[in-house]
């Protein structure tokens, strides 16, 4: 009677945290689990699928560890036959030996697959032409540029919805990783080396990313806000900034360039040519120091 | 006047100085603590009058018993120190939102995390693993001592002189901030300037180095001092999966050492390995790191499912079941451990097929460790399940595994990575992984062989009652975490908005944390009350729990020599096997060859701190006098011929007789 007590005492306990949990999660957002871009509507899909195949294995485990330490603890009153010598059955091993061989090598085939479908190399396929946006992460704050669009704004991103966003990632600063979990999964921005990433969204709306990977004391504040808009609010967005908002010049780029944290948004006209390209090569001559466009400004 | 002085001895003592004394309260408070439990057990010796007997039978000896326990009461030390990290993380996290900015400094938490990680692995987890390989590989293979018990001791010493430097940083200086694994270009001079780093990269070198002498003393020790009869196959199954740990560790550690000089040498001496100009290339530190990362994780682990291997045979009273499976399903994950290290950055931009090809060979490990999951529970299934706390460690292990296992196979798949990678899912998986799979290990290890040492067992109710502490803590505290990752939380965040609504589980998994500290005092509690009953109910005979493997055979406390007669073995298990035949063994005694104790293996380690300490320092003539004296340590033992003296079969005969009339040790 006092063990079925207890037992009672543990499932009411049991039912009032995973209801607060229920009602706690069905009222805050859960990017992973409410993709708003083909990439992590995929990324989510594929999500699923794997964890019910490994399901198939687990839940057994659960019910058989169950049954076990049920029918077999010593002071069961209907223990079980006990057999102590019972040590190897081939039928049983080869089961499950065979039977996760098989599951694994089915998951393979799907993980093969995706690894090329959502390779984040791989342009989204669709007639709009991609937007391409530079990405550099810097210490502590993310500056986008916008090649074709002459604009560049910093911990911010605006593209037009359902278009695909093709971004480059570069480091001026430790390496970083990428994140906008809404939309796509991650890439490490490395400095010296040039990473891409494919995304789209399907929605209008903001979302929020950030860098996954340590990169100093800042790196908390590293948050950025990305915001899926019209096609025509986008426009007059660049419009915008083009025409109000000041240049980045080389010499902008390097106050940039010293570490700050929690840096608010910026917009910028006028990025200063080829400034992406150059922030990869500083780091691949020889001698940082040489290298005389961005140290010394030629060119503005 | 003060700064003029400082900097005259600049050059004298390198970068070391007064003002790295610490400033700040809690670093301050924390230093304080940690000088003061070396003090006190230091002023303790000298009231006992002990120093001597400390010396003779602790410091200098060449038994592994006693440095086993060594190893484990350092590693009991570094986890209560991992866990005041873990109580500082989980507070700044809970407060650290929106306007507040938590307890710690960013800089403080970075430093504060770090430490967590490295020393929970490389003095925790190997310190509790390397104690109990000690204590009981050569009891289980039937030997009375290790291959190289000088290589051992050294071994431990070089482990206990890593501990020392990482735990000196709290004292002077700054500790690493750059996780536990210090990607470059973070841990480059250019953005880590300050000692922290080099304290990292110094206390992990002397460690590793320590690991791998430990790794080839005990790969030789299972190959050749295996008691006659007793053929690989009939090995006890934690025996193997140590062969295949160590096997792991002799592969694997040389190229920590090699990875840690070359940050070394960028740091120090101005190279550029993984700098992120000058032909540097961080990814190369990545990809090196994690070749010997990930067969660190099994290197962990397979011990300690040798641990739950033998639980679980003992524990049902039955034959370890499919133990030709279990065997290869050991050396399956020996093999695959090498070739999946990329797993920890699909994130890095690799082609399709490369992501893919890692992805799979994660995938495969996934097997040979379902194989194990289902022969503990058939080893389970028609036995006689003896309900006691080693069995509570292994049930919960096999449920929080298969979660955190299933959370693994997930993130195996590359593009699930891409959204996994990093985040708080991840400190989920693999503290599911590591603390279920070896910290719950060691404890259940610790409890199951506990009463063989030291001839009482530990409280069993006590020990219950931590138990579901731990478990309930544990769930508590990891469990939001994989939320947490759902929901775009990063690792080793000291802070993040109110909007992101992430407070209310990282309130949760902080009330874990108390759960698990709950768990602790109640461990601490046990030892206590288990040894003020020590002859009361807990008081046990040599074989507690109807043992199946020969250090059950063994009279408590066992003897320096273990074996007065080396048994002779025919079957798997040999003790159990022993039992039902009831044979007297009436041969003879012999002679036994014994280890000298000596105090080289300390000098060796000491040296090798000093060098460590005035290299982080670059206090460059004290980094050759470390070296001069462990390289004069060295030539001094390797000049000594005479390491070993003979007990003649007289004196075991008396110490055997003297045992069995009750009197003696």
């Amino acid at each position: 009677m006092r063990i079925k007590k207890k037992w009672l005492v543990v499932s009411v306990m049991l039912a009032a945290l995973v209801s607060a949990a229920g009602v706690y999660l069905s009222r805050v957002n859960i990017p992973l689990l409410e993709p708003k871009g083909p990439i992590a509507d995929k990324e989510f899909r594929l999500l699923l699928i794997i964890t019910g195949a490994m399901l198939v294995v687990v839940i057994p485990v659960f019910l058989l560890l169950a049954y076990v330490v049920w029918r077999y603890r010593e002071d069961n009153p209907k223990h079980g036959q006990y057999v102590p010598d019972w040590d190897h059955s081939r039928w049983l091993e080869g089961l499950w030996w065979v039977i996760p061989t098989i599951l694994i090598l089915i998951v393979s085939i799907i993980t093969w697959n995706a690894s090329y479908a959502l390779n984040p190399y791989r342009p989204i396929l669709t007639n709009k032409k991609a937007l391409v946006v530079q990405a550099v992460s810097l210490d502590w704050k993310w500056l986008f540029i916008y090649p074709a669009q002459h604009i560049a704004s910093l911990n911010l991103v605006e593209f037009p919805l359902k278009t695909p966003v093709h971004f480059y990632l570069t480091s001026d600063a430790p390496m970083n990783s990428f994140w906008l979990p809404q939309l796509s999964g991650q890439i490490y921005t490395m400095a010296g080396m040039q990473t891409q990433l494919y995304l789209a969204s399907d929605i209008i709306g903001n979302f929020t990313g950030r860098s996954a990977n340590l990169s100093g004391v800042g790196f908390a504040g590293m948050q950025f806000s990305a915001r899926s808009v019209s096609v025509a609010s986008f426009a007059s967005w660049v419009n915008q900034i083009r025409h109000h908002s000041p240049r980045l010049s080389l010499s902008v780029y390097r106050s940039l360039e010293k570490p700050s944290t929690y840096v608010p948004f910026k917009e910028y006209s006028n990025p200063a040519k080829g400034l992406f390209n150059d922030i990869i090569a500083k780091y691949m001559t020889p001698n940082r120091d040489h290298n005389i466009r961005l140290i010394e400004g030629i060119g503005l | 006047m003060s700064h003029s002085l400082i900097s005259t001895f600049g050059g004298f003592l390198g970068r070391l100085s007064l003002k790295w004394l610490p400033h700040d309260p809690i670093t301050a408070s924390g230093a304080i603590m940690l000088a003061a439990v070396p003090i006190a057990v230091a002023l303790f010796i000298t009231y006992t009058k002990r120093w001597k007997w400390i010396y003779r039978e602790w410091l200098t000896t060449q038994d592994p018993k006693r440095i086993g326990i060594m190893y484990i009461i350092i590693a009991i030390l570094m986890g209560l120190r991992g866990l005041a990290d873990v109580i500082m993380v989980r507070t700044q996290q809970a407060v650290s939102v929106g306007s507040n900015h938590g307890i710690l400094s960013a800089s403080h938490f970075q430093q504060v995390i770090s430490a967590h990680g490295t020393i929970m692995i490389f003095f925790v987890a190997m310190g509790l693993m390397f104690g109990i390989i000690n204590l009981i590989v050569p009891l289980q293979i039937g030997a009375r001592d290790v291959a190289f018990p000088f290589l051992n001791a050294t071994g431990f010493w070089l482990f206990f002189a890593g501990m020392a430097l990482i735990n000196i940083s709290l004292l002077i200086g700054d500790f690493s901030a750059t996780g536990w694994l210090a990607y470059p270009p973070l841990s480059e001079l250019k953005y880590s300037p300050t000692v922290g780093v080099d304290y990292w990269i110094w206390s992990l070198e002397i460690a590793g180095i320590g690991s791998l002498l430990a790794g080839i003393n005990f790969v030789v020790t299972i190959l050749k001092k295996r008691v006659k009869g007793m053929k690989l196959m009939k090995m006890p199954l934690f025996c193997w999966s140590v062969l295949g740990s160590m096997s792991l560790v002799i592969f694997a550690f040389p190229i920590l050492t090699v990875t840690l000089t070359l940050l070394a040498l960028d740091r120090t001496l101005g190279m550029h390995f993984f700098t992120s100009g000058h032909g540097g290339n961080m990814m190369m530190y990545v990809n090196l790191i994690w070749a010997w990362g990930h067969p660190e994780v099994y290197i962990l682990v397979l011990p300690a499912f040798g641990v739950y291997s033998e639980i679980a045979a003992v524990f049902s009273r039955k034959k370890l079941f499919g133990y030709v499976s279990m065997v290869w399903a050991i050396w399956a994950i020996v093999i695959l451990s090498f070739i999946v290290w990329l797993h920890h950055f699909f994130t890095m931009g690799a082609g399709s097929n490369v992501n893919a090809f890692f992805g799979i060979m994660t995938m495969i490990i996934a097997v040979p460790t379902g194989v194990k999951l289902f022969n503990w529970l058939f080893t389970m299934y028609k036995g006689k399940l003896n309900m006691k706390t080693p069995l509570y460690w292994l049930i919960a292990f096999v449920v929080v595994f298969t979660i955190g296992g299933m959370a693994g196979v997930l993130m195996a798949v590359p593009p699930i990575d891409f959204q996994l990678h990093n985040s708080l899912f991840l400190v989920a998986h693999f503290h599911m992984m590591i603390v279920s799979g070896v910290l719950f290990g060691y404890f259940a290890g610790i409890a199951y062989w506990y009463p063989k040492f030291l001839g009482y067992r530990l409280n069993e109710r006590l020990g219950r009652y931590a138990f579901w502490s731990w478990l309930v803590g544990f769930l508590l505290a990891f469990i939001p975490l994989y939320i947490l990752g759902f929901m775009g939380a990063t690792r080793r965040l000291d802070h993040y908005s109110a909007s992101l609504g992430w407070q209310p589980l990282f309130i949760v998994a902080a009330i874990g944390v108390v759960f698990i500290i709950l768990g602790v005092v109640l461990q601490i509690l046990q030892l206590i009350v288990s040894i003020w009953q020590r002859n009361g109910e807990l008081k046990v005979g040599h074989d507690p729990w109807d043992g199946r493997t020969l250090e059950w055979s063994l009279p408590t406390p066992i003897p320096a020599y273990n074996f007065a007669r080396l048994p002779e073995v025919s079957t798997r298990d040999a003790y159990w096997n022993a039992k039902k035949v009831k044979y007297i063994d009436r041969r003879p005694y012999e002679d036994i060859e014994m280890p000298k104790n000596s105090p080289l293996g300390m000098v060796i380690a000491g040296g090798a701190l000093i060098f460590g300490f005035a290299f982080v320092w670059h206090i460059w003539w004290l980094v050759i006098v470390g070296l001069l004296v462990s390289v004069f340590g060295l030539i001094y033992r390797s000049m000594d011929e005479h390491t070993e003296y003979t007990l003649p079969a007289s004196d075991v005969k008396q110490m055997e007789q003297m045992r069995a009339s009750g009197g003696g040790i």
